[in-house]
């Protein structure tokens, strides 16, 4: 019983410093996904943020170039980056309400917290379906 | 300051650890999230997405300043996250310290760029 154990336990893959190839095996439980999707859709809004305070630039300064903002957000190209944008926003609005009811200690039970996390990456996807549904005109 | 930091081994980079950055975060977050909530409420009420609907809701001086106080925190909010993310990864402090130097420079010219935005309407 005792060696069968640490048969188990000498099987299992130790990770110190990841390295890139180690990753690609590495599998996050679902916190651990929806915390690394935080931080990278943190980073793609830091990275964008001229662009979006273009667009709202365009949208504000006057009746011209409101017409051509809706041009511009006409654009395919556009709107997919809008779309990634959106993801980006409300994934990390989801993941971060999740957090602050974390720091309320509200869900910090291990399953609870998984559920929460499964529930973050569903709203997240589906509120970005919603909004992007309207972004392409379907309704 | 702990007498282990003084000398060679001191830190000199990262902005203030602990406490304060982290209660920001919490802070700049809810600031971010009553915005979006007026922003989503105008719209439900609105409906409708004209010139006039939009610039009107900006032109009105309590929208704007919580459009300020939402940008500011917005602004703040990815100071800090950012620069977890420098102090997670790049390991080189030369190199560390000259991302954070860009990162607050872009950060404060985004701000005066949304104060522009906002005081043009």
């Amino acid at each position: 019983m005792v060696e069968a154990q640490q048969n188990v336990k000498k099987d299992r893959p130790v990770y110190r410093n990841i390295g890139l190839a180690q990753l690609i095996k590495y599998r996050l439980p679902w916190a651990g996904k929806v915390s690394i999707l935080h931080r990278i859709s943190g980073a793609v809004l830091f990275l964008l943020l001229p662009f979006i305070l273009y667009l709202f630039d365009q949208s504000l300064a006057s009746e011209l170039s409101y017409q051509n903002f809706q041009a511009f957000t006409g654009n395919i190209l556009v709107k997919i980056i809008c779309l990634g944008l959106i993801w980006s926003f409300l994934h990390h609005f989801c993941a971060g309400i999740r957090y602050l009811l974390l720091d309320l200690e509200i869900g910090v039970e291990k399953s609870e917290s998984n559920r929460s996390a499964i529930i973050v990456l569903i709203v997240g996807i589906a509120l970005t379906a919603v909004v992007g549904l309207k972004l392409f005109g379907l309704y | 300051m702990p007498i282990y930091q003084i000398g060679p081994k001191r830190l000199v980079v990262g902005a203030h650890y602990g406490l304060k950055e982290w209660i920001i975060q919490r802070v700049t977050a809810i600031v971010m999230v009553v915005f979006t909530v007026v922003l989503l409420v105008d719209y439900c009420v609105t409906g409708s997405a004209t010139y006039e609907g939009w610039s009107g809701l900006f032109s009105n001086q309590f929208m704007k300043l919580l459009t300020l106080l939402a940008f500011f925190s917005l602004f703040y909010h990815a100071w800090i996250g950012v620069r977890d993310i420098w102090m997670d990864y790049i390991k080189p402090v030369s190199i560390r310290l000259t991302l954070q130097v860009l990162t607050v420079l872009y950060l404060v010219a985004c701000a005066a760029y949304a104060v522009q935005i906002l005081w043009k309407v």
